[in-house]
């Protein structure tokens, strides 16, 4: 009988974990979440030799497991709880050849955890290259274990790893360091004082900061032993990292070797230009013009096309459906709605496609090394670039991106200024109301449409530096500063990891924006076909009798009762009873609706614009030109004119109308103080602003 | 007297100029974080300073064969001897 084994992968970052993760399950992978917390989860399954199947987790990239991030403090936590139906059965450590040494520190302490490791030399193909020769025998026998070497780029020893991950029971599982020679005094003491557990296990336990292990540090009563100073602890570790690569020293000087007349090397070059005071911020602003180019000139075609299609697709069910309040569903609520989430595809998938492309490169680190001083002055960090630049794509990504941060401070204030930066949804909203607010004309060889979308962005990132200017002076410091980033090697990214990104990130975010679309299209749908009062149901006869007959053409009365009507539909009433609170702001209760709506997340005003302007409506016109008509009934002026048009871009711009980002935050900063804080403090300067542009534009 | 006084300044990472290299001597355990001492920070490792950024900071180094950058604050903690 076949049966699943739990397979973990782990290893540093930029040792082509994921690579290798592909290679195993290949598209047959989902990324979840860890129980709990929002920390990605990625897993696959993968068919083996033997006929069994592997449950294969891809685990975040961890330097060691002491941790000090968050992604390192779940990889800890994972290995220390045998309870988890995730606990591997198989460790497998991945390791790049190029960087043995420090990637091996990881693998003893994996080892030592007594858990069966296969250690995985990645990255085979650059062993001529780099002038390495290597003694895998000699490796196997030092370390205990089995070792397969891998070429990800070349797709060269998959299927032995395959054919030792099938064979894990056979693996020694003897570590590698013994901490009692560390300290023999302090690790006797306490290993006696909780008899029966592993001294490893335990030294993690008591070792690791005070969030950490929860579970386990309960289980442990708490004595001297378990409660050391900070200081002799660290003491301790650093004699334990000095122990751990003795061992690994004394068996790389017999097994690995670098011929360095023989290396062919880049590296230097590349970082001679990109980290260049001067040169390196040229290339850097080169590199990010050529992206905010991408994602909005090439993609309009697809997105013009896509936009063409769904409604063409909304007229077709319209003409073929038998009429009746299904087939109305799904032309006037669903297909539009669905369309308005579809159609973010082409930028979300250049967007992922250059961040992907950054990160495998390698580069991404040389902008965290330029910008780490100039971003510090606003209380972030260079690493907070990472989050601001994928924030253009979307601010739930942009925020787990933070998680590398270090230091609590400048990671807080990351996650809360994030969410400034221009995000894809905002995008549909900016660019109706500039087609209907700003004129479509050239000054100075510049499109105004186009100077104005390029000054959201401007604002968007503007806003957010100064937010967390303002955040550097008010938030106290919980921890003390630190910063250490790897500059790994560059490396021509591959095609196939970049491809996997792009339509993973793209289909998750189509999958959960789509689905709340879809949902609120559907009630709001229901909302503005139904109405409880007299004036709803007898709509056509008021409308009728007001109206004189012979002055209004029939269409016209047509209009004027569907228009009525949706006045006095539940979602009219609604609409109406917080106009109040809006019309200093400009807007009437139409926009009312797509604001409340749009509080669960900002793309939703167009879709639920749209959907008004549907409901009822039988001709062929565009709702873009039906809300460039639409007049506000109490000014008598057109609805979508200027100032409102600008108070509408800059609540936008602000306003915090995402209920996932407001999950993701208060996940990340554990409660619910900040993420509040953050939606009290965004919408109501958003409101402000919008306020006295209006009122002083008008 | 000057020779005195110059034996007895006691040189740190941000000493360096691009492409020195140094030993590391010695660091409080308390301020470096264990994370950096990991990659191989470690005292009796050569250290070489590759790139510094505008102000000299954060600097850019390879330690016993990492590649990685520190922040200037953390760089005057490591006390290296010069290498010619």
């Amino acid at each position: 009988m076949s049966k699943t084994i739990n397979v973990a992968l782990i290893g540093n970052p930029n040792t082509g974990k994921t690579s290798i993760f592909n290679l195993l399950t290949g598209l047959k992978q989902k990324v979840g979440n860890y129980p709990g917390i929002t920390v990605e989860k990625k897993e696959g399954f993968c068919k083996l030799p033997n006929g069994d199947k592997a449950h294969v987790i891809d685990l975040p990239g961890t330097y060691s497991l002491n941790a000090s991030s968050a992604d390192e403090q779940l990889v800890v936590e994972l290995l220390l709880n045998p309870q988890s139906q995730d606990y591997p059965e198989l460790a497998v450590v991945v390791t790049d050849v190029e960087n043995l040494k420090r990637n091996l520190l990881l693998f003893t302490q994996i080892k030592d955890l007594n858990v069966p490791t296969v250690l995985v030399i990645n990255m085979a193909d650059q062993i001529e290259r780099r002038g390495i020769s290597l003694d895998i025998d000699l490796l196997e026998k030092n370390l205990n274990t089995k070792v397969v070497l891998v070429s990800s780029r070349k797709n060269v020893g998959i299927e032995q790893l395959k054919e030792t991950v099938a064979n894990y029971k056979q693996l020694n599982t003897t570590g590698c360091v013994d901490l009692r020679k560390i300290d023999p005094g302090y690790f006797a003491k306490l290993e006696d004082a909780y008899r029966g557990e592993d001294l490893y296990q335990l030294w993690l336990v008591v070792s690791q900061g005070e969030p950490l292990l929860k579970i386990n540090k309960n289980l442990l009563p708490v004595n001297e032993y378990s409660e050391r100073n900070t200081s002799e602890i660290k003491r301790l570790q650093q004699k334990e990292t000095i122990e751990r690569y003795l061992f690994i020293n004394k068996i790389l000087k017999k097994a690995y070797n670098v011929d360095i007349t023989k290396a062919k090397d880049w590296r230097g070059v590349l970082d001679r230009i990109l980290t260049h005071k001067f040169w390196g911020y040229i290339v850097f602003f080169m590199i990010m013009l050529l992206m905010f180019q991408a994602i909005y000139n090439w993609s309009s075609i697809p997105m013009d096309f896509i936009d063409q299609s769904f409604s063409r697709f909304s007229e077709w069910t319209k003409n073929t459906l038998p009429a009746g309040a299904l087939t109305d569903l799904l032309s006037e609520g669903v297909i539009p709605g669905v369309g308005g989430i579809v159609i973010f595809v082409p930028q979300i998938a250049f967007l992922f496609l250059f961040i992907s492309i950054l990160e495998e490169s390698g580069y991404m680190s040389r902008i965290v090394f330029l910008m780490d001083r100039v971003m510090r002055r606003f209380g972030l960090s260079g690493k907070s670039v990472v989050p601001l630049i994928s924030g253009t794509a979307c601010a739930i990504p942009a925020v787990m991106a933070s998680r590398n941060i270090e230091n609590w401070k400048e990671r807080l204030i990351t996650i809360l200024v994030t969410p400034f930066t221009t995000c894809s949804a905002r995008l549909p909203v900016y660019l109706i109301i500039i087609a209907l607010v700003i004129p479509d004309q050239t000054v100075l060889g510049f499109n105004v449409q186009g100077l104005t979308l390029m000054g959201l962005y401007v604002l968007g990132f503007g806003m957010a530096v100064f937010a967390a200017f303002i955040l550097n002076k008010v938030i106290k410091n919980r921890s003390r500063t630190f910063f250490v980033v790897e500059m790994p090697g560059y490396k021509l990214p591959l095609l196939k990891n970049v491809l996997y990104t792009v339509i993973e990130k793209t289909k998750s975010f189509v999958l959960v924006a789509g689905k709340i679309i879809l949902a609120i299209s559907i009630v709001l749908w229901f909302l503005a076909s139904n109405g409880y009062s007299d004036e709803f149901h007898h709509a056509e006869e008021i409308v009728r009798s007001q109206s004189q007959s012979g002055q209004l053409s029939e269409s016209d009365i047509e209009t004027a009762i569907a228009s009525y009507q949706l006045r006095h539909s539940y979602i009219g009433t609604v609409g109406r009873a917080i106009e109040p609170a809006i019309r200093p702001l400009g807007y009437d209760w139409k926009i009312g609706i797509a604001l409340i709506s749009s509080f669960a997340a900002r793309e939703v005003f167009v879709g639920t614009l749209a959907t008004i302007y549907s409901v009822g409506n039988d001709e062929e016109a565009t709702i873009k030109q039906r809300m460039s008509e639409d007049v506000n009934q109490r000014t008598g002026r057109k609805l979508f004119n200027f100032p409102t048009g600008i108070s509408l871009l800059l609540f936008y711009a602000f306003a915090l109308q995402c209920m996932s980002t407001i999950a993701i935050v208060k996940k990340e900063t554990n409660g619910w103080k900040w993420p509040l804080i953050q939606l009290g403090f965004m919408s109501g300067f958003a409101y402000i602003v919008a306020m006295l542009a209006y009122q002083l534009l008008a | 007297m000057l020779k005195e006084l110059k034996t007895n300044i006691i040189n740190t990472i941000v000493n360096l100029k691009p492409g020195e290299i140094g030993i590391i001597t010695n660091f409080s355990v308390d301020q470096i974080p264990v994370k950096l001492q990991e990659m191989g920070c470690l005292p009796g490792n050569e250290v070489r300073l590759i790139q510094v950024a505008p102000f000299n900071d954060p600097l850019f180094l390879s330690v016993n064969g990492n590649f990685l950058a520190i922040r200037k604050e953390t760089a005057e903690l490591i006390e290296i001897s010069k290498v010619a």
